[in-house]
């Protein structure tokens, strides 16, 4: 809809605010770096005028997330260091990344999936049930049935508002928002003070779960297991990346998915069931935000308590992943490890203290992911802008 | 304003006559019904709350027969809903209710409705103009902390309500800026919103209060004693003593029904909400009256969050204070049906569920925990069509461009 109403919005022969509009929409790349540059540029003012130095700040993000471990100069503690951090990032990479997906997939659809968060918390919560629990079974066949077990509850819930969506027209976005709280809360009941999955250790004292048996632990491959090096679950999100460009583009249902969300009225009447599409679409969606949270428990977290259900962040941020990466699966996953980087480099343990508060700078985080949103949500901006400059000029003259 | 109350003078009995009368006194008599057992009345036998359950019953299968189908097994429903709660009530122990259910239970449902009520009420102008205002969370999380930094440095609360207004109202202004002028996806820029408000209220709160609690003694919004109401049992404790604010949010959702409804500006909105061209071509400037109306949301729901800090709060912040209260605004919004009284009616529902959450634990903590979760399970099923049918304005969030 939004890109009739660009294309309508000059007309005649190709101008250039036409041709920047098409290179906007064949790559998103450049409108994608534009956005992040004008984010971190703002976010750069607010460095300035708490009176630290931008650039400085913005080098301690960077050396904090790790990722000078990729510059071969830096050698010795340095490099130990950078190579703990950058796991740091890379972690948290995957599950923005799954969650990003999740989100994404919708949006090919034309829906909005707000509930990434609710989706990953119940993936999370089915995946350290099924790890904390059957502690005969076998190492890898219990990751596998935890892993798919976390897939299958994610894409059930989710599904619940694309068949909302699909039988009675309920907006997606509000259906998931309530799921969302209503994850939560189920998540605060289940680990709380009495409830059903709360750790019976230290006389029910704590109000966490029990933690997820040392067999069912995915393999780390970088680092040490002790301190949370980079696991396999990586692997398992760029496998759901690779399934998910093909799905989308080499499949029948990718094509159904991409006609509904281009024009539904359009895809009906060429026979696709616009409502089997909606289901299907949630169901994925779900599916990936449950993996998430599958392999963030039985990854790194191991345990679950009140407060994790409470605070976690992953599906939000999420949203920014998608839409800075314009629903496209290079796109999401750059944007995930931007957001990875950004959000390790800013925490308490990574960010130099000397050189900026990391209270702020996680709140900074939060600042420029915002100004993402907002400005990618605005691919017309750039136009009006031009517009706007068009018509200044054609006044002087 | 004359010809108003003789029509509703005149129509008096035949409003009386009309199925949904009874059917809107069926679903009063099942909340009755479960009432009856809980202080103050406190009837102990189990006839009480089965006869008035029955005749909630009776009435709803009359008003279904009666062409109002939705409404009747509505009250049907709620009839036997309020039998199966007041049978229960009887059986548990007396001591427990009283510590449950007393007069200060209704004071703490407006307590914890009344935050709602200036968001939902807020998001109502916002989304009855065509513009989808996600984004309520994050103007009221701005009003919690502008409202405390006002309280602060300006010596009273007064200042703190009007900087909250302020920061409410600019950040709607972003929302507004994006949604109308450069018709972004409105979902995304209420999302954006919401980011931005905890980023933005994060930080200066870690910068000017180091993240701790802003200090002791800030003036709060006082409280309205009713002279002669204080002897008045269950009243007096119920009424007596409540926040301005909580009176404010009476009279906002009086207010803002007599605007929407019973004058040309609200006619214009819904207009704009309805169908923003038809609107145009009689005249109606339509940016100006979505721009008017998502800053008019921001104000409200700022005021809403101020409450939380300045009001209740004693004075205090602590990051993301308001920890999805705007969602519940947003879902009692929807829930209300985009009406002000229904939005009211759905914001005290969630209060009440919130207090009484607060005061479960005297039977079971986890399960005052589980009990969180049920304003959003109730409006789940109020948006799958379960419980009447929720409708939104037809031009909700959708962008106009001028032609």
């Amino acid at each position: 809809m939004s890109e009739d109403e660009q294309g309508g919005l000059v007309s005649g022969a190709p101008t250039v605010a036409e041709r920047l509009a098409l290179a906007q929409r064949a790559g998103g790349v450049l409108g994608s770096l534009l956005t992040a540059a004008v984010a971190f540029f703002v976010g750069g003012l607010v460095v300035l005028a708490s009176g630290a130095n931008p650039l400085s700040t913005y080098r301690a993000i960077f050396d904090g997330s790790g990722l000078n471990w990729l510059f071969p100069w830096v050698t010795g503690d340095d490099r130990s260091f950078a190579a703990a951090n950058l796991q740091q990032t890379l972690l948290l990479t995957t599950s923005l990344l799954l969650c990003g997906l999740a989100v994404a997939f919708a949006f090919r659809s034309g829906l909005f999936n707000i509930g990434g968060q609710g989706q990953y918390l119940v993936g999370s919560i089915i995946a350290l049930w099924v790890g904390a629990s059957f502690e005969t079974m076998d190492g890898p066949l219990h990751i596998v049935l935890a892993i798919a077990a976390a897939a299958l509850a994610g894409a059930l819930y989710a599904g619940v508002a694309g068949l909302l969506k699909a039988t009675v027209g309920a907006h997606e976005v509000i259906t998931t928002i309530m799921l969302n709280w209503v994850a939560v809360w189920v998540g605060s009941w289940l680990f709380g003070h009495g409830g059903a999955l709360q750790s019976h250790a230290n006389g029910g004292s704590i109000p966490v779960s029990d933690p997820v048996s040392p067999h069912a632990h995915l393999p780390v491959f970088w680092g040490s297991p002790v301190l949370q090096g980079l696991d396999v679950g990586l692997f398992v999100a760029l496998a759901g990346l690779l399934v998910y460009a093909v799905v989308l583009n080499r499949t029948t249902l990718g094509f159904e998915v991409r006609a509904v969300g281009f024009n539904p009225e359009a895809a009906r009447y060429a026979g696709m069931s616009v409502a089997r599409t909606y289901v299907i679409t949630m169901a994925i969606a779900g599916t990936f935000a449950g993996l998430a949270g599958a392999v963030d428990v039985l990854g790194w977290e191991f345990q679950l308590g009140v407060n994790d259900v409470q605070t976690s962040q992953i599906g939000f941020i999420a949203i920014a992943v998608a839409v800075l990466g314009r629903n496209r699966a290079l796109g999401v996953l750059a944007s995930a490890l931007l957001f990875g980087a950004l959000l390790t480099g800013t925490s308490t343990r990574n960010l130099d203290p000397t050189v900026f508060r990391a209270d702020l700078a996680a709140n900074l985080t939060l600042i420029i992911q915002g100004l993402v949103v907002l400005f990618v949500g605005a691919d017309v901006l750039v136009l009006w802008l031009w517009n706007r400059r068009r018509r200044l000029r054609a006044a002087v003259t | 304003m004359t010809t108003w109350a003789q029509g509703l003078d005149g129509s008096l009995w035949a409003r009386a006559r009309d199925p949904r009368t009874s059917g809107v006194a069926g679903l009063v008599l099942g909340v009755v019904a479960c009432l009856l057992a809980l202080p103050p009345i406190g009837e102990r036998s189990i006839l009480g709350p089965i006869l008035v359950g029955v005749a909630a019953s009776m009435l709803g299968l009359w008003t279904a027969t009666r062409g109002r189908r939705r409404l009747g097994w509505g009250a049907v429903a709620a009839g036997l809903i309020g039998l199966a709660l007041g049978v229960l009530a009887t059986r548990s122990s007396t001591s427990n209710l009283n510590i449950v259910f007393t007069a200060s239970l209704i004071a703490s449902m407006f307590v914890f409705s009344t935050p709602l009520v200036f968001g939902a009420i807020g998001g109502m102008f916002s989304e009855r103009s065509g513009v989808v205002n996600i984004g309520l969370e994050g103007m009221m999380l701005m009003g919690a902390f502008w409202g405390v930094y006002g309280a602060d440095r300006g010596g009273s609360w007064v200042v703190g309500l009007l900087v909250a207004m302020l920061a409410g109202g600019l950040l709607a202004l972003v929302h507004a800026f994006f949604a109308i002028h450069l018709r972004a996806d409105q979902i995304v820029g209420g999302t954006a919103v919401n980011f931005l408000a905890l980023g933005i209220t994060g930080y200066f709160f870690f910068q000017l209060y180091h993240g701790e609690d802003v200090p002791a003694g800030v003036s709060t919004i006082p409280n309205l004693k009713i002279p002669g109401l204080d002897h008045v049992h269950f009243l007096g404790a119920a009424f007596g003593n409540l926040s301005l604010m909580v009176w404010l949010s009476f009279a906002l959702v009086i207010v803002s029904y007599l605007v929407l409804f019973k004058t040309a500006i609200g006619l214009r909105i819904r207009a704009c909400g309805e169908h923003p061209r038809a609107a145009d071509t009689v005249g109606i400037n339509v940016y100006a009256i979505r721009y008017a109306s998502v800053v008019v949301s921001g104000i409200l729901a700022a005021l809403g969050g101020a409450y939380l800090s300045i009001g209740f709060g004693g004075g205090a912040f602590t990051d993301n204070m308001t920890a999805g209260r705007g969602f519940i605004a947003l879902a009692a919004m929807i829930f209300g049906n985009w009406r002000p009284f229904g939005a009211f009616g759905a914001a005290l529902l969630f209060g009440f569920s919130t207090a009484l959450a607060y005061r479960l634990p005297a039977y079971s903590g986890s399960a005052a925990t589980l009990f969180q979760a049920l304003p959003y399970v109730l409006t789940l099923i109020a948006v799958a069509g379960v419980i009447g049918r929720t409708v939104p304005p037809a031009a909700d969030g959708k962008p106009y461009k001028k032609q």
